[in-house]
């Protein structure tokens, strides 16, 4: 009985090391460009869950913040007594702080709202901040803004990126993980299956949806100034894209909403997908057609989610009771009409 | 001052036209708790069915709406069997979002493989014209466009309270365990409403390719905009939406004209921050939940 608990911190592990070898087993900088992306969006998307899975409230605006932390980035390295280079790594978290002060106000108009408004303010707050993007001046406007590049040699110039954001990963799901075991979590739970019924038990509602929802805009925002260093330039429909959202939503959802490593799962699976896809076929935005097809089948098919899925297969194929993954009990109760039977 | 009065005129003869479309939107949330994130880019397909029979065709545009209409009635109602049905029951409306966004992006994906990623623009010979009124040019096609949707918004009024369907969605709005228990069938009458709700893209959409060069990314601006209506007038509200339509399309054209089109969009959107941050149900919306 003991052996198996032993699994889940093994696997971890290998993954571990399998991320930290990985640019040196696969140095072709096309997979280790695909690998800083797809660290990007598992950051993102681990991140967005850490509000979105425990409260039950569905955010479709993040890319808000995202785009906040693109161009806080690319506004402050404009400056040229900053050389670019490792130090420029530094305003990666300024990047993130800027994102989670801006999510302060954005969190205070939309958390107001019911929860199908609240998805719908979201939309309309981040295309708020699409239009300002395009028309002010310090941004660029729609021409955008470039952003120094390091001289690293070409044939290691993704790894710096590689391991920031493989570092921001480790930070977000540490923080998702510390989040689901704390106090804190529970009461996001709370709020997620019963928002009136917590606020009745003394929860502090607002103030918890706020704090949830700030904190998870600080990695995305953090996320968002690497992907301005790595690709060198920002423009606003590029980094405020609403396909960023439904696709951290889409990862989030496929991987298992709510848990701790589904939606990190998801985007590692998802990303090189998209990558790939777009690489391939090119034409006619055919991706998208794709994508959306993924979506619906996740959401009508598979509404938990890979992980709890899989997790509560081997289960059954345990013997033992079948049950949702540990993190799963509430994502089920979110998305399935009958109530689940054991946490 | 001119361009004030511009503004206001620009602004009540587009609103009809997306307080038609945001109608749609609003009937389709009050019968079944569903937010039909798709609107924007059925506008945009209906758009472009009109071009395809008016350039291949030779179809004039208002005719056209004729074969529009019906054929966005059957991709409405074959949406809502193929994929709203299907919805877990809890959390349905926000699960309704992410499948609507998600069926969203698969038209705007076929479109763009379809007709690629080129503008195009409805042309008529109303288009080019404007009448000449107390100093003001008036383009035909928004009196048009205007007309249109004045007509179809009253159909729907009458349909809704002259008719008996208009009762079944009526009291299906109100309360769908009671309608239900009085002998409607509530399925029946959400697919049709659903149909409805998605039929009147076909006239708004004619008349959104006819004034702006579109393709299919411009579902997303079209759906922010309705989205931010039918929040502002209130989710359910038929009267609020329009109302909302009608003023928010005014204040972004006086501030169009009489201070600069970069920002008469930004407008729309705080306009809606600014509404919900103070009433967050919207102008006519219900503060409680709704009675089940």
């Amino acid at each position: 009985m003991s052996s198996h608990r032993l699994i889940k911190p093994g696997l971890i592990g290998v993954a571990l090391v399998a991320f930290l070898a990985f640019p040196w087993v696969f140095s072709n900088p096309t997979y280790t460009t695909i690998a800083v992306f797809t660290l990007i969006y598992m950051t993102a998307t681990t991140s967005w869950n850490g509000f979105a899975g425990y409260s039950g409230y569905i955010p479709l605006g993040h890319a808000a913040f995202f785009g906040s932390g693109a161009y806080t980035f690319a506004v402050i390295a404009q400056h040229d007594h900053l050389g670019a280079g490792y130090g420029l790594f530094g305003l990666v978290p300024v990047a993130g702080l800027v994102a989670g002060i801006i999510a302060i106000p954005v969190g205070l108009v939309a958390l107001r709202t019911r929860r199908h408004t609240f998805v719908v303010i979201t939309i309309a707050i981040f295309f708020l901040f699409q239009l300002v993007a395009t028309n002010l001046g310090i941004t660029g406007g729609s021409s955008g803004l470039q952003v120094p590049a390091p001289n690293w040699p070409g044939a290691t110039f993704n790894d710096p990126f590689y391991y920031v954001a493989l570092a921001l990963l480790i930070l977000a799901l540490a923080g998702s993980w510390t989040i689901r075991r704390s106090r804190f979590g529970l009461q996001l739970l709370a709020i997620r299956d019963d928002e009136a019924r917590a606020r009745g038990l003394g929860v502090r509602v607002g103030r918890v949806k706020l704090t949830a929802f700030v904190i998870s805009a600080i990695p995305v925002g953090m996320v968002g100034a690497i992907y301005a260093y790595f690709v060198g330039q920002v423009f606003p429909q590029f980094v405020f894209d609403p396909l960023f959202d439904l696709s951290i939503a889409l990862m989030a959802f496929f991987g298992g909403l709510g848990t701790v490593w589904g939606p990190a799962l998801g985007g590692l699976i998802l990303e090189p997908l998209q990558q790939y896809l777009t690489f391939t076929y090119s034409v006619g935005d055919l991706y998208l057609i794709i994508y959306g097809i993924i979506f619906l089948v996740v959401i009508l098919l598979m509404p938990l989610g890979l992980l709890p899925s899989v997790t509560s297969w081997i289960q059954r194929r345990r013997g033992g009771p079948a049950r949702a993954s540990p993190g799963g009990g509430g994502a089920a109760s979110t998305l399935r009409a009958e109530p689940e039977s054991g946490p | 001052m001119t361009s004030l009065y511009e503004g206001l005129i620009d602004g009540v003869l587009a609103g009809a036209v997306y307080a038609l479309m945001a109608a749609g939107l609003t009937l389709i949330f009050g019968v079944m708790d569903i937010i039909n994130i798709a609107q924007g880019v059925f506008v945009v397909l209906a758009a472009y069915l009109s071009y395809v029979l008016a350039a291949h065709f030779g179809v004039d545009l208002f005719v056209g709406i004729l074969i529009t209409m019906p054929a966005l009635f059957l991709l409405g109602i074959a949406v809502d069997w193929a994929f709203i049905r299907r919805l877990p029951a809890r959390d349905r409306t926000t699960m309704s979002i992410l499948v609507t966004y998600a069926v969203a992006i698969i038209v705007e994906g076929v479109l763009s493989v379809i007709f690629g990623v080129n503008y195009v623009q409805l042309h008529g010979w109303y288009v080019q014209r404007s009448i000449h009124l107390l100093g003001f040019y008036l383009p035909d096609i928004y009196l048009f466009g205007f007309g249109m949707a004045v007509f179809l918004m009253a159909a729907i009024y009458f349909m809704l309270y002259r008719t008996r369907f208009g009762r079944s969605i009526r009291a299906s709005l109100q309360n769908r365990q009671a309608a239900r228990l009085i002998g409607i069938n509530v399925d029946r009458v959400a697919t049709l409403t659903f149909g409805i709700g998605v039929a009147v893209t076909a006239a708004g959409g004619m008349v959104f390719g006819a004034t702006t060069a579109f393709n299919p990314n411009s579902g997303y601006d079209l759906i922010s905009r309705l989205l931010s209506i039918v929040i502002l007038g209130g989710l359910g509200s038929m009267a609020g939406a329009m109302v909302a339509a009608v003023s928010m399309l005014v204040v972004e054209d006086v501030v169009a004209s009489v201070w600069s089109p970069l920002w008469s969009e930004v407008v729309f959107f705080a306009a809606l921050v600014v509404v919900l941050t103070l009433r967050p149900q919207g102008l006519f919306g219900r503060s409680f939940s709704r009675a089940q």
